[in-house]
């Protein structure tokens, strides 16, 4: 091929996952891309769970007030108070940890990436895909009149793409538990969640598609069209018993002919 | 008290398609049959070897990203489990080949997830590269570190 777009990718380990931006425009500066995983940084270092002087973790054991933390921190507590209501308590970071403690880590990487999107369009980045552990936010499109492709991974075949996505300003998300186990639970019942294997959510900004994902796929069924009725907001599932269930809106996303080989029509 | 109606029903039309069949469909990958991967925790004892790397390329595309050709050694990225590094090779401007040279075994849930991920990745990279994708949404783990050390490589190929 001679397309000649350049093209910059780095990748850091940051909260701990991979996280990598993907730049495509020549004008902007590599010092951008550093701010971008600084601010990345500096949110690990507060929300952290891991690191018992995080923030985060200080709040949790009493030690600090939300007052005393820096002003994200209750930025993101609202949003975990937002979502709790708006879920009906299935998602609630003060009760997802067996230990009571709380918990706002379904929430941060969606909104720290979000939130870091925006620092690159702020300094000029039109077109760009940042790839946090699985959650993507694109901008713009890789080269001149082609959309950003984004895969959506098969949670059984090993290696196949139960779909794919074309985009140009969107945030996609997904929750599954086919790598952890049954690490997603309804906060109301304690109880993980099975009958989806896993939920994917397109919309224009992934700090909601993120907890959407993570709420909807809590939900099991019901998560599907709970996402449905988000406005902006698309889901795709693939179910237990092997079925893909989308939106009409999602469908309208979906890369036509590239969805999964093993696909049979039945609608 | 929050009733479950609450949550359910919006009226929104839902397609239902089906993907998969646990009878596994012939193209399905022979090393990680689907009811392995679907079950939340594998058996050590029942997954196939991550040493055993013999999976077919995808035919080569037209369009895509193309490399130089070489082997590309990507560098050690660490998780909580443990060390993961992976050798790429090129040819003919395409990816055909990744191998890993270290997984995580430090501790008995680590050798878990690498019995079952190295395959799995491996494969993972080569069909998303036949799909012609820029990004891959999914839920991930071990293939963070993977994902990084494949990058780092590749990194070193595009030079």
């Amino acid at each position: 091929m001679l397309e000649t777009v350049e093209r910059r990718i780095r990748v850091e380990h940051i909260m701990g996952t991979a996280i990598s931006i993907d730049l495509r425009d020549a004008a902007v500066d590599d010092g951008l891309i550093e701010m971008a995983f600084d601010w990345l940084r500096k949110v690990d270092a507060s929300f952290s769970l891991y690191k018992p002087q995080s923030e985060i973790s200080r709040l949790g054991r009493g030690e600090l007030t939300v007052e005393e933390c820096r002003v994200e921190v209750g930025e993101v507590l609202s949003l975990c108070e937002d979502l709790r209501e708006e879920t009906q308590g299935v998602f609630n970071a003060w009760l997802c940890r067996s230990d009571g403690r709380l918990d706002p880590s379904g929430v941060v990487k969606g909104w720290a990436v979000e939130r870091a999107a925006g620092i690159l369009q702020r300094g000029g980045a039109r077109n760009f895909c940042v790839n946090a552990g699985g959650d993507v936010v694109s901008r713009g499109e890789p080269e001149p009149g082609r959309a950003w492709r984004i895969g959506i991974r098969h949670p059984v075949q090993a290696g196949a793409v139960a779909g794919v996505v074309h985009a140009h300003d969107l945030a996609v998300a997904t929750s599954g538990a086919y790598e952890r186990g049954d690490h997603i639970v309804d906060a109301r019942t304690g109880i993980p969640s099975r009958a989806l294997l896993s939920l994917t959510v397109a919309g224009p900004s992934l700090t909601l598609a993120d907890a959407y994902a993570t709420a909807g796929f809590a939900m099991g069924d019901a998560g599907v069209e709970w996402v449905a009725g988000r406005p902006g907001y698309a889901p795709f599932a693939v179910t237990a018993s092997g079925r893909v269930r989308y939106s009409d809106a999602f469908a309208d996303l979906l890369v036509s002919g590239d969805t999964s080989r093993s696909r049979p029509s039945e609608r | 008290m929050p009733t479950r109606a609450a949550v359910a029903i919006v009226a929104t039309a839902i397609a239902v398609v089906l993907l998969f069949s646990f009878k596994t469909p012939a193209q399905a990958r022979p090393r990680t049959p689907a009811a392995d991967v679907s079950q939340a925790s594998p058996t050590p004892s029942a997954s196939p070897s991550p040493s055993d790397s013999s999976a077919p390329a995808p035919t080569p595309s037209s369009s895509g990203p193309t490399y130089k050709d070489g082997q590309y050694t990507g560098q050690d990225f660490q998780n909580q489990f443990g060390d993961t590094q992976v050798k790429v090779t090129i040819s003919g401007g395409r990816i055909t080949d990744v191998q890993a040279l270290q997984l995580p075994y430090d501790r008995q849930r680590s050798a878990e997830i690498s019995q079952y991920a190295a395959p799995q990745l491996h494969d993972e990279v080569l069909q998303a590269q036949s799909a012609q994708i820029d990004s891959l949404s999914g839920a991930t783990y071990t293939s963070d570190s993977y994902a990084q050390s494949v990058q780092s490589a590749l990194d070193q190929a595009h030079a």
